[in-house]
């Protein structure tokens, strides 16, 4: 697909005799939000691993915007338009809500060599960040250390500060892990905002937010994509069916 | 910013005007020895606020801080030896091989964390403690006596105890100010973001490593300049400076007093030479009530004497 902006080819991970990533192939185009949901299991975590830089694949290759970006580190990743929340809530926890998406705000915002200036009176720094939280509905925390919020506040800090690295993909992983029904409604409206402005992969486990936010959705089995199609054909695939037998009802009671 | 009129603020500037008092003291009651213990005090606050920058800011635990006292200090010993008298070349001398060692020591440990950090630099230590050790032109593990301290051209006699004194504190309130404006700034939050969570901090897109290391390497060479005025007080070095446990006194000193807090390592290290003056006047074996009292805060008071002050805070 050529206007796809990420794409993976033929990924392949295997940790001793566990292939966590077999010949996964997937491409993410352009202003879409593509889901991938699989069992427990299945590999997701360390394809989103891949993905960031934190786990080296074994064969493969990974191109973002064209770019083969198979060897990037990490950082330079995000440098170039990738953000992802993680599925675990990794914050710095010591710090306030503000000074956790000022942070993100400040690594791209040139290097950070600037040893005399006090970051937290700088405008360039604060300013987005206090929009990035007002994007996703937590304007007024900005001054709470992020250690005494609730775990559905922090969910949405995690995205705040993907925001705030102003990205060109989102990778968002499991973003409604441990979410009230309550607060995975409001989640799902946020992301299908969001979805206008950002291409994003979504990797979650709420079937009812994947069918009803994604645009195509690739299914993980063992480490392998044993399809890939809008939410209607991954409904009635009888591969998927299969796979998720277990789950059968959740795939097809709900959306 | 108004400081408030907490109890912690008044604990702080009473500390400053006594620091600030005690050459006047010694003049009245005649007493050298108390200007000579409080110069040790400043002197050690000096390297302990170093190493807090590291530790309590970055969350870089060396074992091997002491390492650089004995450098600074062997450079101006050594200079002396081979009869280079001049401060304007000693001293910068001394912080220049202070940061270059840094620089190695960091680049190689940094790479680990947690324990195997510790370890690393707890080994380098001993290998430059041992380095001095070897030393044998210049004393071996007796160590070498300096007979002149450094000359600043008329500017500055350090031979005097109380300019020498108040130059101590007036490098002390430097370092303390050079922190602040250090852990403010966009370096500074990027140190504690690396301290705090390193992989989140990759993921939104910093190369952490390069800020650890300058950080590393600026802790090292303020700790070279407390070694330099270290040897120009005791007009003496020798490896023991550079000795593990030197190191671990360090660490006591930023425990006691509170990690990653502005004044913690100058009230850790006050509470730690005055109580070690203190006990060690009663029993030999002062070390015995001194190790209970240090477990108590440890236990008691995860931010040390400061966080005792403090109340509950956060950091």
């Amino acid at each position: 697909m050529a206007d796809a902006l990420l794409r993976v080819a033929e990924l392949t991970k295997r940790f001793g005799g566990v292939i966590a990533s077999e010949g996964v192939a997937l491409d993410v185009a352009d202003g879409e939000l593509h889901a991938i949901i699989g069992p427990n299991g299945a590999g997701k975590t360390t394809l989103i691993g891949q993905l960031t830089g934190e786990i080296a694949p074994d064969s493969g290759r990974i191109y973002f915007a064209g770019q083969d970006i198979t060897a990037l580190p990490t950082h330079q990743r995000s440098a170039i338009g990738m953000a992802r929340s993680f599925q675990i809530t990794s914050l710095f926890l010591d710090m306030t809500v503000l000074d956790n998406v000022a942070l993100a705000v400040q690594a791209h915002a040139g290097h950070s060599f600037r040893f005399w200036t006090p970051a937290r009176s700088e405008r360039a720094l604060r300013a987005p960040a206090q929009a990035a939280l007002a994007r996703v509905g937590a304007a007024d925390r900005g001054n709470v250390v992020v250690a005494d919020l609730s775990h559905g506040e922090h969910r949405q800090i995690e995205i705040a500060m993907a925001l705030a690295t102003r990205p060109r993909l989102l990778l968002l992983d499991e973003p409604m892990a441990g979410m009230g029904p309550e607060e995975s409604a409001r989640l799902v409206n946020l992301l299908r905002e969001l979805k206008k402005e950002y291409t994003i992969l979504l990797i979650e486990h709420d079937m009812e937010a994947v069918f009803a936010l994604a645009d195509r959705i690739s299914v993980l089995v063992y480490g392998r994509v044993i399809a890939t199609g809008t939410p209607a054909a991954i409904r009635v695939n009888p591969e998927v069916i299969q796979a998720y037998l277990g789950e059968q009802q959740a795939v097809t009671g709900h959306g | 910013m108004m400081p408030a009129l907490s109890l912690r603020n008044i604990v702080v500037a009473l500390l400053l005007l006594m620091l600030l008092l005690v050459p006047v003291y010694a003049l009245v009651v005649g007493n050298n020895f108390v200007l000579s213990l409080f110069t040790r005090i400043v002197i050690l606050a000096i390297a302990a606020t170093s190493l807090n920058l590291i530790m309590g800011y970055g969350g870089m635990v060396s074992f091997g801080h002491a390492a650089y006292l004995g450098i600074g200090g062997y450079m101006v010993g050594i200079l002396a030896y081979e009869g280079i008298l001049s401060g304007f070349v000693q001293w910068p001398l001394a912080l220049l091989v202070s940061a270059l060692i840094a620089f190695v020591i960091g680049l190689l440990s940094l790479r680990t964390r947690g324990v195997y950090f510790i370890m690393i630099t707890l080994a380098f230590g001993q290998m430059i403690y041992y380095v001095g050790v070897s030393l044998n032109r210049y004393g071996a593990d007796d160590g070498l006596t300096i007979y002149r301290r450094s000359n600043f051209a008329g500017l500055l006699n350090l031979s005097n105890k109380t300019v020498f004194y108040y130059f101590c504190l007036l490098l002390l309130l430097a370092t303390i100010y050079l922190t602040w404006r250090l852990v403010n700034s966009r370096f500074g939050m990027a140190i504690r973001g690396a301290r705090s969570n390193d992989r989140r901090m990759h993921a939104i897109g910093f190369p952490t490593f390069r800020y650890r290391l300058t950080c590393f390497v600026i802790a090292g060479t303020i700790c070279g300049l407390a070694g330099v005025l270290l040897a120009n007080h005791t007009d003496f070095i020798s490896p023991a400076v550079m000795h593990w446990t030197r190191s671990g006194d360090l660490i006591v000193m930023v425990v006691l007093g509170g990690m990653g807090s502005l004044f913690g390592p100058l009230i850790g290290t006050v509470a730690f030479l005055a109580l070690e003056e203190v006990l060690s006047g009663i029993t030999e074996y002062w070390q015995i009530i001194f190790g209970p009292m240090l477990l108590a805060i440890v236990l008691f008071a995860r931010g040390g004497i400061d966080g005792l002050l403090a109340g509950i805070r956060r950091g």
